[in-house]
């Protein structure tokens, strides 16, 4: 029984968030039409990319009122991957955005700096040892933490930030071996990226292909990407708070990322 | 066309009391009140009720959407005969000739015949835009110059074809102006000189200003009825000697040189018992001075292709040689829509009545009246023509 | 001889744009059988079956054996210029403000008069060829032309009310990253238009062809989504005003029926780079190029949509691609009545299976890019408005008049 255990305040957490004593940092980028989105061969199914249709704006389609109608993929803009999204997850419980426990939507963060390397090399590609390092210089990353590759590809022209060449997609991203270990050795929460998709650009050549999406869906991890501002978040301290609309068996879904940090911890 | 049988005479019968509504360049009025203006005149002139006229034609280019039908009612007539007559410069002769049967023929006793139209300030477009199927849709497209343009490559073709000069055209049209110059409401004033006619601005190469006519708003209208009834009105009655109509004579000229009078003025003549030198003044369709050459050729003044020459040859005032359109016609007076049609009947009928609005023409017995009309496609299509003479 | 055309001087921004006005369009039913000759550039007249007379204008009875058989058949187009005139003054505000105007007796050799607009070129008397074309109002005309092609003949003030001729123009090309709008953007610059704006959509997305399609000559590339509302409305309000002809290269092609498909998300995407896309290009760019039909010589002229002929006839094996060219085909049609009081021509190009990555699996005969691009400038020198380009798209044409059913039976293989 927990009756002994001192009541949260959080009256004084709502009052930390309000004096800035909790920073809240904005992670989502702005659900624009412009905004690249996934892009696969053509003859499969594609990602809707987002629009917006006015429907009316203070005139005869509606004389009071300015609202649109949105339409978009569930992989549109700063979003989130449901394990039922991959293969490897597709049987497991819980899979789906509307059936996902809402605890899950909160979790703390490890934020692990790449910018300098992936500034030279689109290719940049995550190993463990560089993970160890990181590991070495800032604790090791406790189970249930979003692990957020910063690259401050958020940056970056969409030209860039979509990389695409003759032969597919140069964006930085994990290697395989990199992403089981996170699972199995670190049981992280999910992973999260500021490019397109949580894999590598070439992931497709990985064995298996798009590791990050095998490894983490098939272990009932989840996934953020095209978030930006990591370069505002502390390199472990934040707290993501990540909640994804509550789609009938959806798959994923655009969102509102948020990053609580205690105003001391950078 | 030789029928073989003789075509009865018009024994009997007769046109009286001509009356004109004096023209107006626009009017706000509608062509109802025109054609009641002209009725009106017609019972003045006559002394009669409305109800004792029992036959009625009517021709108009703007009672839309009115027939002579619904005129009727309109007017308060009750006719036992009616016509609607819209055949445009054809319409006086052919109601004429219509009546005069019926009246023969027992089925009416007094036609009133009116032709009169309105002139709002958009009603010459209207009329243009949608005169007929084939001017819809095959002439006013192509500038939409009207009857102008259609008229300028009927002239163009016979100038070149003929020789016809247009100082030709300009000794009728000056002639006519003179004639005009003693009718109070003529549109046209001032006498016309040949260097005003010449330098005239063009309209349709080789139609110029002088060659068109005024659109305006008015009505003419006569009374057909047997001789002993105008004789009992004390209406001096005009004699009907011959006429004759004929429509879309020709069809296969490429351009119209000649007109059905052609094919049938030798049927006038003999009907009429005369030779066109017993005329004593003419008085054609005038809507373009290229049209009253070929009247005058086609109803057998002169042979195709001399009318340039007749013209040289003769004099077309009042006092002239050949007098013509008398009272300026149309050129000068102006064109009152389906009253155009009726324009020459009712001057022929004042000249031999011996009260023309205008200037008389001296000992005026017998006269040639002849109409034309409707431009439907490239060319006019109805043509008629009627002897008339001052009744003993 | 006629005059070349100058480059028209850059417009003065401050200068009233005159109001766009057209020669009365209104005709008796059948004489549209020369308004759908004239739609595809052909010259037919009513020929009657019994007699074989050839009649103008046209009738519903044979003046010469009052036969009611009398088909619109093409027929030869040379006569004799027999009358001109030059008509000064008009009652129709159109003709008023381009006096003078001539017009001349036509006596064609096939037998009819025909009173017809002159090209300045041709001569009374003299030997003339006869052309059906569309006025601005959108109804069949018919213009005496030079027997013999003359010297910048096509610049002539009078033919050129009634072609929508490149010349001097200002076109978009909305999508330059298929290879159509590459073709298109070449033959355009090749045909001496002012400006050819090209719309890419998604320029983070490279693709072969950027290169080249950026060197050539007055080819300037800008945004343009034609799936995006916002963005297709800001480029109209950004140059809609200098846009004189629209060619919609925005194509989806993709195998399937509609049975045997997948979900709907191929179709949606159909509907909304194809139909949706139409629409939104309508009504960015409709309004300003109707409003600008009489703005001198690059005066808005044509909205050119490229069509599947499955459009008229589906094609089951492109099943759902053929249902939205149909939805486009059919908005093309509302289109011309809306662009129409502008004189702004709506021109459907209606192509067989083309020569490109998306038909690799359709045996020839197919239409090259190239083929199809020169197709849309022919038809605008000559101002059509309805254009079948390749042997496929003629045999559709040719099997759809004779029997709609047995084609319908025929493609379901």
């Amino acid at each position: 029984m927990a009756d002994h255990v001192a009541p949260i305040d959080l009256l004084a957490f709502a009052r930390a968030v309000s004096s800035g004593d909790v920073r809240v940092i904005d992670l989502t980028q702005t659900l624009a039409q412009e905004f690249p989105t996934i892009v696969l061969p053509p003859e499969l199914g594609q990602c809707a990319p987002f629009r917006i249709e006015e429907v009316s704006r203070y005139d005869e389609r509606g004389p009071a009122w300015y609202w649109n109608n949105i339409s978009l993929g569930e992989h549109t803009g700063t979003h989130f991957d449901a394990p039922i999204h991959w293969i490897s997850g597709k049987d497991l419980p819980e899979n789906a955005v509307d059936t996902i426990d809402v605890r899950k939507f909160i979790a703390p963060a490890c934020v692990i700096d790449c910018s300098k390397e992936c500034a030279a090399n689109p290719d940049f590609a995550l190993t463990i040892p560089f993970v160890k390092q990181w590991e070495a210089h800032h604790g090791q990353i406790e189970p249930g933490s979003w692990v957020l590759l910063r690259t401050d590809w958020s940056k970056r022209s969409y030209p860039d930030y979509a990389g695409l060449r003759d032969d597919g997609a140069h964006t930085p991203g994990p290697e395989p071996a990199v992403v089981k270990w996170f699972v199995e050795a670190r049981d992280v929460h999910g992973f999260g990226t500021e490019t397109i998709g949580t894999d590598f650009g070439q992931g497709h050549h990985f064995n298996p292909p798009y590791p990050a999406h095998f490894y983490m869906h098939g272990k009932g991890r989840f996934g953020l990407q095209c978030l930006t501002n990591l370069d505002l978040l502390p390199p472990k301290g934040a707290i993501i708070i990540a909640a994804p609309l509550k789609i009938k068996q959806g798959s994923g879904s655009p969102l509102r990322v948020l990053a609580l940090v205690a105003a001391a911890a950078k | 066309m030789a029928s073989g049988m003789t075509r009865k005479p018009y024994d009997g019968v007769v046109a009286c009391a001509p009356v004109t509504i004096p023209y107006r360049r626009y009017s706000t009025n509608s062509a109802q009140w025109w054609i009641g203006r002209a009725l009106h005149a017609l019972i003045k002139a006559a002394g009669l009720r409305p109800s004792d006229i029992d036959g009625f034609a009517a021709s108009s280019f703007t009672i839309a959407p009115d027939t002579a039908v619904g005129l009727t009612q309109h007017f308060g007539l009750t006719p036992r005969w009616l016509d609607h007559i819209p055949f445009g410069g054809a319409s006086g002769i052919v109601a004429l000739r219509r009546a005069a049967r019926a009246v023969q023929a027992g089925d009416a006793e007094i036609v009133a015949c009116v032709g009169g139209d309105t002139n709002h300030v958009d009603s010459f477009r209207k009329t243009l835009s949608t005169f007929s199927r084939f001017a819809q849709d095959a002439v006013y497209p192509y500038g939409s110059g009207g009857a102008n343009a259609s008229f300028a490559l009927i002239t163009k073709n016979y100038m070149n074809r003929y020789g016809a000069r247009r100082e030709d055209f300009a000794k009728l049209c000056i002639a006519q102006r003179d004639n005009a110059l003693s009718i109070p409401h003529a549109m046209m004033k001032r006498k016309l000189t040949l260097d005003e006619y010449m330098s005239a601005r063009p309209i349709a190469d080789p139609i110029h200003l002088f060659d068109c006519v005024m659109p305006c708003a008015g009505a003419e209208a006569f009374l057909v009825c047997r001789e002993d009834i105008a004789k009992s009105l004390d209406l001096p009655a005009i004699r009907i000697l011959s006429t004759v109509e004929r429509h879309n004579a020709y069809p296969t000229d490429p351009i119209q040189v000649r007109g059905g009078w052609a094919l049938d003025a030798d049927e006038l003549w003999s009907m009429a018992g005369l030779k066109p030198k017993d005329v004593d003044f003419v008085e054609t369709y005038d809507d373009y001075p290229v049209i009253m050459m070929m009247q005058i050729e086609d109803t057998g003044f002169c042979k195709k292709g001399e009318g340039p020459d007749f013209v040289r040859t003769h004099s077309f005032t009042n006092e002239g040689t050949f007098p013509h359109n008398t009272s300026g016609g149309q050129l000068s007076v102006g064109q009152a829509g389906a009253g155009g049609g009726f324009l020459g009947l009712t001057e022929a009928m004042h000249q031999l009545i011996g009260k023309p609005i205008g200037t008389q023409v001296p000992d005026a017995r017998i006269g040639l009246v002849s109409g034309f009309g409707m431009i439907n496609y490239d060319r006019g299509l109805s043509s008629c023509a009627a002897v008339l003479a001052r009744a003993a | 001889m006629t005059e070349p055309l100058v480059r028209p001087k850059r417009k003065n921004p401050l200068k009233r744009t005159r109001l766009p006005l057209s020669p009365q369009g209104t005709r008796s039913r059948t004489a549209h059988g020369l308004t759908a000759a004239a739609a595809e550039g052909r010259f037919a007249l009513q020929t009657c079956l019994d007699c074989g007379a050839v009649v103008y204008p046209p009738r519903d009875a044979c003046p010469s054996c009052l036969s009611a058989r009398l088909p619109f058949r093409d027929v030869a187009n040379g006569g004799t210029l027999l009358a001109e005139t030059t008509v000064q003054t008009s009652t129709d505000p159109y003709f008023r403000e381009r006096m003078p105007w001539r017009v001349g007796a036509v006596k064609l050799d096939a037998g009819p008069i025909v009173v017809a607009h002159l090209h300045g070129d041709v001569v009374e008397s003299g030997r003339v060829r006869l052309e059906f074309k569309l006025d601005r109002s959108g109804s069949a005309v018919a213009i005496a032309l030079p027997e013999k092609d003359t010297q910048n003949m096509a610049d002539d003030p009078h033919l050129r009310e009634m072609t929508c001729d490149p010349k001097f123009r200002r076109v978009l090309i909305t999508d330059g990253r298929s290879v159509v709008g590459q073709a298109m953007a070449k033959t355009f610059s090749d045909a001496g238009a002012g400006i050819v704006f090209v719309g890419l959509a998604n320029v983070w997305k490279p693709f072969p062809g950027l290169d080249t399609l950026r060197k050539i000559e007055r080819v300037e590339i800008i945004p343009l989504d034609i799936t995006d509302t916002e963005s297709v409305t800001e480029q109209a309000e950004q140059n809609g005003a200098r846009i004189d002809i629209v060619v919609n290269t925005a194509e989806h092609v993709r195998a399937g029926g509609i049975v045997g498909r997948h979900g709907m998300t191929i179709a949606r995407e159909e509907m909304d780079i194809r139909y949706f896309g139409l629409l939104r290009l309508a009504q960015a760019f409709g309004p300003v190029l109707r409003s600008r039909g009489a703005d001198g010589v690059n005066s808005a002229t044509a909205f050119v949509n490229l069509l599947s002929v499955h459009a008229l006839m589906n094609w089951p094996e492109f099943g759902s691609y053929s249902a939205a060219e149909a939805a486009c085909l059919s908005a093309a049609q509302c289109m011309r009545a809306e662009l129409r009081p502008g004189g702004v021509k709506v021109v459907n190009v209606m192509f067989g299976p083309l020569d490109t990555e998306w038909f690799q699996t359709v045996p020839p005969p197919k239409v090259t890019p190239a083929a199809l691009a020169n197709a849309v400038i022919r038809a605008l020198k000559q101002g059509v408005e309805d254009v079948f380009v390749g042997d496929v798209a003629e045999d559709v044409r040719a099997r759809l008049a004779v029997n709609p059913k047995a084609l319908e039976r025929e493609m379901a293989g």
